[in-house]
């Protein structure tokens, strides 16, 4: 495909779905800070009740992910960044940009792999979801390595939003630009806020029933 | 003894500059210092070193080669990168500058040798995007549309572009992996859609921004606007681009 379409391809998913999709994960992440274990949990099975739910799963996140994902780190690889020579903030954020990219990139691999995919495989269930987040963040190591994973797709989105405004031609002027800039970089900071408020909910003790508490039960039968 | 003393205590202006034989032999860097003289900028400091091309070890060298025209900012072939910063040699006055100046060529484009680099790639992306306005025919056209005043001195900031390649050297998107165009084409795409009778032609200019290598290639990083010696509002050209080939990808899938 030539080059502009599949560019405009790739800014439009990463808005449309991705970035409605970001907000959706934001949201159910909430529940756990606001309904505890079970709040999550509701929030999982209202997701999964949707109709059509794995074609709105393939469409709406696989697809559009792999392809932004792939060809954005076909283009994240292409940058040769000059910051020590052109020290200006929007710069800066257009590395920010590229680097967050291929950190969300080895970051979502590494989440689908620990969580979706073990559902797929039927190692766990829907339900039990809550409980492997918990396992995963009670690992000092690991739980750093979520918040730079949720932190860094929060201000990729945010940001990445910022420039598809412009590559669309929507904000032209230097005036809208600066002023999208504040809007886009506030919501970084809202859902960096509640991504990262989402994964301490997720150590609390209430989610240990369903995770460790089964691996414990595992461990006493085997031992 | 008078000018014995002055001369102990003349300021001295220190020079690094990259050199290269030819365009494929290895880069090297040489200092020079030259006797200091009020007013004086990166060109004149070459013209003296290519009067005595002496370096700083006192050794006889080859004089640095440069390209320069109109000595006022308006051609862009003085273009180098001084102190890190692309801009124009004529321009840049020794008196604001930090020392030793380093002077390297823009090696964004092929560098033909020293500070002479190769600046075609820009005279192409001119042609790939129609940058001109046919009135040619067999026969007398007649007068064109008036252009508004207040809209001509709007185009004379976007004409004043002197294809210096500043912009392309400090777009992090304009370099070997790539076959960007960079900001300077995509701006005269503006200026010349916004003509009356330029306009005439507008579908074509966008059409070639579409192509491989177009305005695709932008990524954001914004410096091309900062780096413009002219001041041209290349961001706000491309944002205007950007929207005016998306309404064009449209309007021909669609067919209104
Ligand atoms: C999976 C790994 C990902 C990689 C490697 C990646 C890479 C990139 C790169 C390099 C850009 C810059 C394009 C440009 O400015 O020219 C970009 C833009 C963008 N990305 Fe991603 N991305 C990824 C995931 C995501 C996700 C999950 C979302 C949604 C939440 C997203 C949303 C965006 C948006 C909105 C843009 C702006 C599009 C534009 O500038 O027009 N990306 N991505
Ligand atoms: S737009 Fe400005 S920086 Fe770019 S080539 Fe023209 S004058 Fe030089
Ligand atoms: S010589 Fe023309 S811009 Fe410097």
């Amino acid at each position: 495909m030539k080059g502009f379409y599949s560019r405009k391809l790739h800014s439009l998913l990463g808005v449309i779905p991705l970035g409605f999709f970001i907000l959706e994960h934001m949201i159910t992440n909430f529940s756990a800070v606001e309904g505890g274990s079970q709040g999550f949990k509701d929030s999982v099975a209202l997701l999964n009740s949707l109709p059509l739910v794995i074609v709105l799963e393939i469409f709406g996140i696989w697809l559009p992910l792999l392809y932004h994902g792939v060809y954005g780190m076909y283009i994240a690889f292409q940058a040769k960044p000059n910051n020590t020579r052109f020290k200006n903030e929007r710069n800066l954020r257009y590395l920010l940009q590229r680097i967050t990219g291929v950190l969300v990139f080895a970051f979502v691999i590494w989440h689908l792999y620990e969580t979706r995919l073990q559902v797929a495989l039927g190692n766990v269930t829907h339900e039990e979801l809550g409980g492997v987040m918990h396992d995963i963040v009670m690992n000092p190591v690991f739980f750093i390595l979520y918040l730079i994973g949720v932190i860094s797709a929060a201000f990729h989105f945010s940001n990445g939003l910022w420039s598809f405004l412009v590559s669309w031609g929507i904000t032209v002027g230097p005036r809208a630009q600066r002023v999208s800039s504040y809007i886009c970089m506030t919501m970084f900071a809202i859902v960096a806020v509640l991504f990262t408020w989402s994964l301490f909910a997720f150590r609390g003790v209430e989610f240990q029933a369903e995770g460790t508490a089964l691996l414990e039960t595992i461990r006493v039968f085997v031992g | 003894m008078a000018t014995a003393d002055t001369k102990l205590t003349a300021k001295k202006v220190k020079f690094v500059v990259t050199r290269q034989d030819d365009p494929k032999s290895a880069s090297y860097t040489e200092e020079f210092e030259l006797d200091y003289r009020p007013g004086m900028n990166v060109i004149s400091a070459l013209m003296e070193i290519q009067r005595n091309p002496v370096n700083l070890k006192g050794e006889n060298t080859s004089a640095v080669c440069w390209e320069s025209n109109c000595l006022e900012e308006v051609c862009g072939a003085c273009s180098m990168t001084i102190n890190g910063k692309p801009r124009q040699a004529c321009a840049a006055l020794i008196d604001n500058l930090e020392q030793p100046i380093r002077v390297e060529p823009m090696r964004t484009f092929p560098v033909v040798r020293d500070l002479v680099i190769d600046r075609s790639r820009m005279f192409s992306a001119l042609k790939r995007v129609k940058a001109w306005i046919p009135i040619d025919g067999t026969y007398d056209l007649g007068p064109g549309p008036r252009m508004a005043e207040k809209k001509r001195q709007w185009a004379y900031e976007l004409s004043k572009c002197m294809t210096c390649g500043v912009c392309l050297e400090a777009c992090p998107n304009v370099n070997e992996k790539t076959d960007f165009m960079g900001p300077a084409a995509i701006s005269q795409v503006r200026l010349f859609n916004a003509h009356p009778t330029g306009e005439m032609n507008a579908e074509e200019r966008l059409e070639a921004l579409m192509e491989e290598g177009g305005i695709e290639g932008c990524g954001n990083s914004q410096n091309c606007v900062r780096a413009c010696p002219k001041g041209i509002p290349l961001t706000t050209s491309i944002a205007e681009m950007n929207k005016a080939t998306s309404k064009h990808m449209f309007k021909r899938w669609l067919g209104v």
